[in-house]
């Protein structure tokens, strides 16, 4: 690569019914998506709209869809994703789109609510702290689902949430598990109960782009599964 | 204007349209098996000249591909079965071969006894 080489860069524009706008932006070693997005905004056209915090892949705030494929911009770098020196940028999949590479995210984060994804304490400050054995199966599983940045890639990936926009979405139900595993919380059953619904974790079609697409390589997919053994037991003993 | 989408690209998805395919391709097949079926019971002359149509080598090989979208649906049914009712198992991508494979296999052995 040379200082002279130049990408060619689609980024949508405008609302839900935008189109995409080509920009020409130099090429750099280690350069990433959100380097290209920022050289934009501040070289070529200031009206870009686009959201970023962190840039270390910590906020889960930048996901966007670059070449079709919803990605961390801050943590993906040109040189893996371009194709022939051209990318495509757009907004993440399944939320509305506010201008340009900005998203609504509330519908996502309502979900976490309607999945019950706050934990229900059952001890109160007063009382000694929880003893939680850390290898026990119950927190091994809570372990691999609490890394979530919730940055809506999952979502964005997910074609069941595309079918059916009323469907919690894989990070609403990974953040579930985790909590359906927390010995210490007091409404396991009721985390349980709010997800057992048509448009929880049943609704499931086992595509897996969510653990395909996660940043941060949980599995989505393996806390869904075990949503479904979880309540299908509850429901079982008539505990749901 | 639509941005493109190019989630689909991955052996999971694979596996369910497959399974969606197989399981809807099955879902017409049965009426019109079941129809011939009944052709037994007072139309024998008609069924006789039907199943004499289908020892054409075309049709042989269109049951040999009826017979794949069978042991895939079956093995995709299983797959699934043991994803929402057994421990998660991360070797997905394996067991999605060996459903392929398996229903491969059944449809080659098909075709060795079609001929």
């Amino acid at each position: 690569m040379s200082e002279n080489d130049t990408l060619s860069v689609d980024i949508w524009r405008g609302g839900e019914d935008g189109s995409f706008q080509t920009f020409h932006v130099p090429q750099r070693d280690h350069q990433t998506i959100l380097d290209v997005v920022t050289y934009v905004q501040k070289k070529l056209d200031p009206a870009l709209a686009y959201r970023f915090a962190c840039r270390v892949g910590m906020c889960g705030s930048c996901a966007m869809t670059v070449n079709g494929e919803p990605r961390w911009t801050c943590r993906t770098h040109v040189s893996r994703v371009a194709r022939d020196g051209k990318l495509t940028i757009a907004p993440l999949r399944n939320m509305p789109v506010i201008r340009d590479l900005v998203t609504d995210m509330t519908p996502f984060f309502e979900k976490w609510r309607r999945a019950t994804g706050s934990f229900v304490p059952s001890a109160t400050r007063h009382d000694p702290m929880a003893s939680v054995d850390p290898a026990s199966a119950e927190r091994t599983a809570a372990d691999e689902g609490i890394e979530c940045i919730n940055c809506g890639i999952c979502y964005a990936a997910c074609d069941v949430v595309a079918w059916n926009l009323d469907y919690l979405g894989p990070a609403a139900l990974n953040r579930a598990w985790t909590l359906v595993n927390d010995e210490r919380d007091a409404d396991r059953t009721g985390h349980l109960r709010a997800v057992a619904g048509d448009a929880g974790c049943h609704a499931c079609h086992t595509h897996q782009s969510c653990s395909t697409y996660c940043p941060k390589a949980l599995n989505p997919t393996a806390a869904i599964a075990g949503l479904k053994r979880r309540t299908v037991e509850a429901a079982l003993k008539g505990g749901l | 204007m639509k941005p493109p989408v190019a989630t689909r690209g991955h052996p999971a998805y694979w596996a369910f349209v497959l399974h969606r395919i197989s399981g809807v391709g099955l879902a017409v097949f049965l009426p019109l098996h079941f129809y011939v079926l009944a052709m037994a019971v007072d139309e024998a002359a008609r069924l006789d000249r039907f199943l004499a149509w289908t020892e054409n080598p075309l049709v042989k090989l269109a049951e040999a591909g009826l017979v794949i979208l069978l042991a895939a649906h079956l093995a995709g049914g299983l797959r699934l079965l043991a994803v929402e009712f057994l421990p998660w198992r991360d070797r997905q991508k394996d067991y999605i071969a060996l459903g392929g494979g398996f229903a491969v296999v059944a449809g080659l052995f098909f075709l060795l006894g079609a001929f």
